[in-house]
């Protein structure tokens, strides 16, 4: 564990002076007029973007921390081509149940996570490592820079992993995180998210993202969900309620599907036969 | 092809979640061909920026690729060729690892590297080459379709000892080259 500054409390290196003073209405404008000209791009038939604005100023610390310049395109090569090879040694099946891992049950609502990890061609991503972390049911981090007085739960730490199934599944038992506040602006609130980190067969394919729960109010007034322009995309980290997966007496239950990019790698017949 | 699902930044709070035990010793220090990779992740006003992580995934020594378990769980034999590492309070990293070997005869050996920071909203994929082989450098595809002051952003530079210094800029006039691949 290292230390890390915060944004929460302490952003003292990122130079944007008055940042702090910001209002919503104020990160609110900017957001709407990104979203409204890049509605007038589509209008006008330009491309769907998947993906959000690595330049997208609402967010305040991105602003010295985005490329200016654009992406290199590049067929990627061998290595590229192959993702680092997780197993059984690396990864204990009980690291998928983060209600377990002290003595006592963590405060909070216990939900199921689960869904399929698929690639852009629809192939399911097998014995891939997926990896989660998250604040507690009060909105805190065990991390020691967050210092938002929410109480900390000493039976709850908020770390996970898990190898997906053969199929593309993972599923995790966890509580249902808490928003917090951070300080991009004034009374700046980020939605619950469980943050997500994901392998796929081609290194190009590496993802680290946010999964969100359905309804949350504060969808629209947060730069991070909304540096992604296009409402489908924003959908697509969007968790559903599933009553199939919550279970009897026990837990709620979300279902999220994740769609890695397209794999670049020559597949064999044999390892392709689930398309 | 599926929309990918969005990335989403790492956020400043996955010093507890992502860093783990020897993530960023892909050999032990003692290994005979182990070699030092470290540099400084910088921001575009020049400043480091000490919550940014870095994962790089290479060849073995000999230009294999390694499709072995044991990158979680080091067992300080087993190279995987894979390896994490979270920046200090300055901005800076460093692995543990071999240099990686060609991984088809005459072509310019690489370590393949993801970079993610609060701030920075998407992962961002780059590739480092060693320095040595001018001849493999000049005919890589990549390198070659760069302007020279583009292009020495890619490529190490050995130190006296034979550590493998490299930087990461985010932004700026000596911007590191970002990737972006087919069907992303």
């Amino acid at each position: 564990m290292k230390p890390l500054d915060d944004e929460n409390f302490d952003d003292s290196h990122v130079v944007v002076s008055g940042a702090a003073a910001d209002t919503q209405e104020s990160i609110s404008r900017q957001i709407g007029d990104i979203h409204r000209a890049y509605a007038a791009e589509r209008a006008a038939g330009g491309p769907e973007a998947t993906q959000p604005r690595l330049d997208f100023a609402p967010y305040r610390s991105s602003i010295l921390r985005h490329p200016t310049k654009d992406l290199h395109h590049v067929d990627p090569e061998t290595i590229e081509l192959f993702s680092p090879a997780f197993g059984h040694r690396d990864v204990h099946e009980l690291e998928a149940d983060l209600t377990i891992q002290h003595n006592g049950e963590p405060m909070g609502e216990r939900i199921k996570v689960t869904g399929r990890v698929l690639d852009g061609q629809g192939r399911p991503v097998r014995n891939q490592l997926v990896e989660i972390w998250q604040a507690n049911s009060a909105g805190r981090y065990i991390h020691k820079r967050d210092q938002h007085p929410a109480p900390l739960d000493p039976n709850f730490t908020g770390v996970g992993r898990t190898l997906t199934t053969d199929d593309g599944w993972y599923e995790f038992t966890t509580i249902k995180p808490g928003p917090y506040p951070w300080k991009n602006h004034t009374n700046a609130w980020r939605p619950a998210h469980i943050h997500f980190s994901l392998f796929g067969t081609d290194f190009t394919q590496r993802m680290i993202t946010q999964m969100y729960f359905p309804g949350d109010p504060l969808f629209g007034l947060d730069p991070i969900y909304q540096s992604i322009t296009d409402q489908n995309a924003r959908d697509r980290l969007v968790a559903t309620y599933d009553h199939n997966v919550t279970t009897h007496e026990w837990a709620t239950g979300y279902r999220w599907d994740i769609v890695l990019t397209g794999s670049n790698r020559t597949w064999m017949e044999e390892e392709d036969t689930d398309q | 092809m599926k929309p990918a699902t969005p990335g989403q930044t790492v956020g400043p709070f996955f010093g507890y979640a992502l860093p783990y035990d020897k993530d960023s010793e892909l050999v032990s220090r003692a290994h005979p061909g182990a070699v030092r990779l470290h540099g400084t992740v910088y921001d575009g006003a020049g400043n480091p920026i000490p919550d940014a992580l870095l994962e790089i995934w290479q060849p073995d020594d000999t230009g294999r690729v390694v499709q072995r378990s044991g990158s979680l769980v080091r067992d300080g034999y087993t190279f995987t060729g894979w390896g994490r590492e979270a920046v200090d309070n300055e901005g800076h990293y460093t692995f543990t690892t071999l240099n990686p070997g060609a991984t088809e005869a005459g072509r310019a050996p690489f370590i393949a590297v993801v970079v993610l920071a609060r701030g920075l909203m998407n992962k961002l994929h780059t590739r480092v080459y060693l320095p040595e082989d001018a001849a493999a450098l000049a005919a890589d595809p990549l390198l070659a379709a760069l302007p020279e002051d583009r292009r020495r952003t890619l490529v190490a530079t050995r130190e006296a000892n034979g550590d493998l210094l490299w930087d990461v800029r985010l932004q700026g006039d000596d911007e590191t080259v970002f990737l972006s691949f087919p069907g992303a």
